[in-house]
């Protein structure tokens, strides 16, 4: 069994209440960090554990913290990504719904390194319950005086509160999200100034994924030293992975980081193995901006070596063999899938969350989608593949914000490693889906 | 002057007058509005817009945009810009229950599209489409965090996942039968993971 930092206690009854999340350790790195530790060395315990950002982007947690601006008589912000729509992504929700109180402490003891009195936890608006579920645990840590003035006779005051969004993955992305806290349009912000120095309000600003932040009580707790012995090389601690498609056992899974990929799905302990029996062809391993990578080169690197759970490992080979770690959203496609298809969904998706400010966003997943929709009525021709390879290599760059990238990964990557599959739909003039009868019977029965 | 333009609405001031939150919706708007520093109240426009939205019927109408405007000293234009840009703000009249079915990979992966199909055939209805008694409006969605217990739909603040066929027609004969606008706000949900 792997070691468990974050939701080791999930299945604990009612955990999701204070008294019990005390009961078992909670908030222990409140009392440690405001009793016992400067703001500067809760940074530096962050620093030390190697922590990487779990939002996607895997930027080092106490680099991003010391890059905060500390102007004079200026407020400081830390804002919460609990926005969390990378398609295959829900371990966030299951963090928050579980075990809301880790988040809670870890948005405490965060605030306190950063010196942010005020702190918000943007939430997607489609987990309304979700929202109302983290408001409940905050009322019972205010009642209980772990939020508000002078927390445990210290210096230190701090508000919590949470905004829920309006539905759009663009609020994903960190400057979107802090127009959409403003009550404005999501439309993400040009770069720089970076959040860090103009954020929330035009103060400085620090924003950070749910998993992310709820990693800071474990690091506070035992030392980052302790934390960063876990995993591989730059690849420290512990990752919280949303695993969906056609496994045995779909759901949210801890892992110690270096685990190696054939463990994660096929091991009873976590995925279990492929569906009815079916053989595995690709995986999409960290939601669904990542490259699609074939069952060999998920398993294995182009090197041969086994590819390991690791930020370095997934991305071994570059865009040619690898893909990402990204959010660690997990999907894995058996034999019968449709690559064009499930790409079809993906390209749909990115042309619907496009927020419409860079032409080559707008217009390019939009014209994707158009070619894409023509390989699944049977009208496509193969030159059509030459063309939306061509699409997809004029967005990348050159755009305000990654959306257009995390549009054009999914394309490239799939043409390169199942071009034939389009070439055989384009030669053939027909396409069938088989997967879509194999999941309607298993729907039926 | 009469009818003014806003956005592709029109509205009058006789409707306008009648719009108000009651007691009890006012007081949550202003807690929300509490949360943000002073003179930074038009951030609560998102969350106070979700209040209207379950207040009034469940969509904005001009004159209910006009009058989120109006509490938190903005202009209407701003409220126009943020509701036509988020998906989960109606700007047209829908039926007492928005049916979301998610169509994204892990769900289309699982059938997804399926379920759609055999919404579509049982209300008698298309996917942007209201039923003809009012109770039910049908909308496809894009992943709604419930990969891993595809295929799912969302009916206001509740999630449905592992949808079989059966499953959907008991959801929604309970829907049915018992009537009421479903809102994201509300607080009976039935969600586990
Ligand atoms: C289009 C887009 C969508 C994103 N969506 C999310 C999201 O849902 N949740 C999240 O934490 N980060 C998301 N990110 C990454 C954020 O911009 C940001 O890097 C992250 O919240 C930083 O937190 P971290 O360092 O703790 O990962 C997204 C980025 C982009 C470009
Ligand atoms: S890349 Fe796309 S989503 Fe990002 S700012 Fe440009 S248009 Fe908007
Ligand atoms: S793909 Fe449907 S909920 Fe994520």
């Amino acid at each position: 069994m792997g070691r468990k930092l974050l939701i080791h206690n999930d299945k604990v009854p009612n955990i999701h209440t204070l008294d019990v999340y005390r009961a078992h350790g909670g908030y222990a790195s409140v009392e440690k960090a405001l009793k016992t530790m400067t703001p500067d060395q809760v940074t530096d315990e962050v620093k030390k554990s190697g922590l990487r950002g779990r939002g996607g982007a895997g930027f080092p947690t106490g680099l991003k913290w010391s890059f905060l601006a500390k102007p004079e008589g200026v407020a400081r912000y830390l804002v919460c990504n609990a926005d969390e729509s990378e398609p295959g992504t829900f371990k966030d929700r299951y963090l928050m719904e579980k075990i809301p109180h880790a988040l809670i402490e870890g948005m405490i003891t965060s605030s306190y390194a950063l010196g942010a009195k005020s702190s918000y936890i943007y939430i997607r608006g489609e987990y309304f319950y979700v929202a109302r579920i983290v408001e409940k645990a905050i009322e019972e840590a205010y009642a209980a005086g772990w939020l508000g003035k002078n927390i445990l006779g210290t210096d230190f005051s701090h508000d919590c509160y949470v905004q829920v969004g309006g539905g759009a993955y663009i609020c994903g992305e960190e400057t979107a999200l802090l127009e959409s806290l403003e009550g404005k349009r999501g439309n993400p912000r040009i770069k720089p100034p970076f959040p860090a120095v103009a954020g929330l309000y035009g103060c400085p600003t620090v924003v950070n994924n749910v998993e992310t932040i709820a990693a800071v009580c474990p690091i506070v707790n035992m030392g980052g030293e302790e934390y960063a012995k876990i995993g591989i090389g730059k690849s420290t601690g512990t990752k919280l992975i949303s695993a969906s498609g056609h496994i045995n056992k779909p759901g949210v899974y801890e892992i110690e980081l270096g685990i190696t990929v054939e463990e994660f799905i096929y091991s009873e302990e976590y995925c279990g193995g492929i569906r009815n029996g079916k053989k595995m062809k690709a995986v999409v391993a960290g939601g669904s901006s990542v490259p699609i990578l074939p069952t060999e080169l998920i398993l294995k690197t182009a090197k041969g070596e086994p590819r390991l759970m690791t930020y370095e490992s997934l991305s071994d080979g570059g865009f040619i063999t690898g893909t990402m770690l990204g959010s660690g959203g997990f999907i894995v496609m058996d034999e019968d899938t449709s690559i064009v298809k499930n790409l079809f969904t993906f390209t749909r998706f990115y042309h619907h969350e496009s927020c419409g400010q860079c032409s080559p966003c707008r217009e390019g997943t939009g014209w994707m989608e158009k070619i894409l929709k023509k390989f699944l009525n049977g009208t496509a021709e193969e030159s059509d593949v030459d063309l939306l390879w061509d699409i997809q290599s004029k967005i990348e760059g050159k755009t305000i914000c990654p959306l257009g990238e995390a549009a054009a990964w999914p394309v490239a990557a799939a043409i390169r490693h199942f071009k034939q599959e389009f070439i055989d739909i384009a030669k053939s003039k027909k396409f069938v889906d088989v997967s879509h009868y194999n999941r309607l019977n298993k729907i039926l029965a | 002057m009469g009818a003014q333009v806003h956005g592709t609405q029109s509205f009058d001031d006789k409707k306008r007058a009648e719009i108000k939150f009651n007691d009890a919706a006012m007081a949550t708007v202003q807690k929300i509005i509490s949360r943000y520093p002073e003179g930074k109240q038009k951030s609560a426009l998102l969350p106070v817009l979700h209040v209207a939205q379950a207040e009034f019927g469940g969509w904005l109408s001009a004159e209910v945009m006009d009058y989120v405007a109006s509490i938190l000293k903005i202009k209407p234009i701003e409220v126009f810009e943020v509701a036509s840009f988020y998906t989960m703000y109606n700007l047209k009249p829908v039926g007492k229950c928005v049916i979301e079915v998610c169509q994204t990979s892990s769900c289309w992966l699982c059938g997804a599209e399926d379920i759609v199909k055999h919404i579509e055939k049982k209300l008698n209805i298309k996917v942007g489409e209201t039923s003809r008694d009012g109770m039910f409006t049908l909308k496809v969605a894009e992943c709604l965090g419930s990969c891993g217990t595809a295929p799912m739909m969302q009916i206001g603040a509740s999630f449905h996942e592992n949808l079989t066929y059966d499953k959907v027609d008991s959801i929604l004969d309970k829907y049915k039968s018992d009537g009421r606008q479903r809102n994201y706000t509300d607080l009976d949900f039935n969600n586990t993971l």
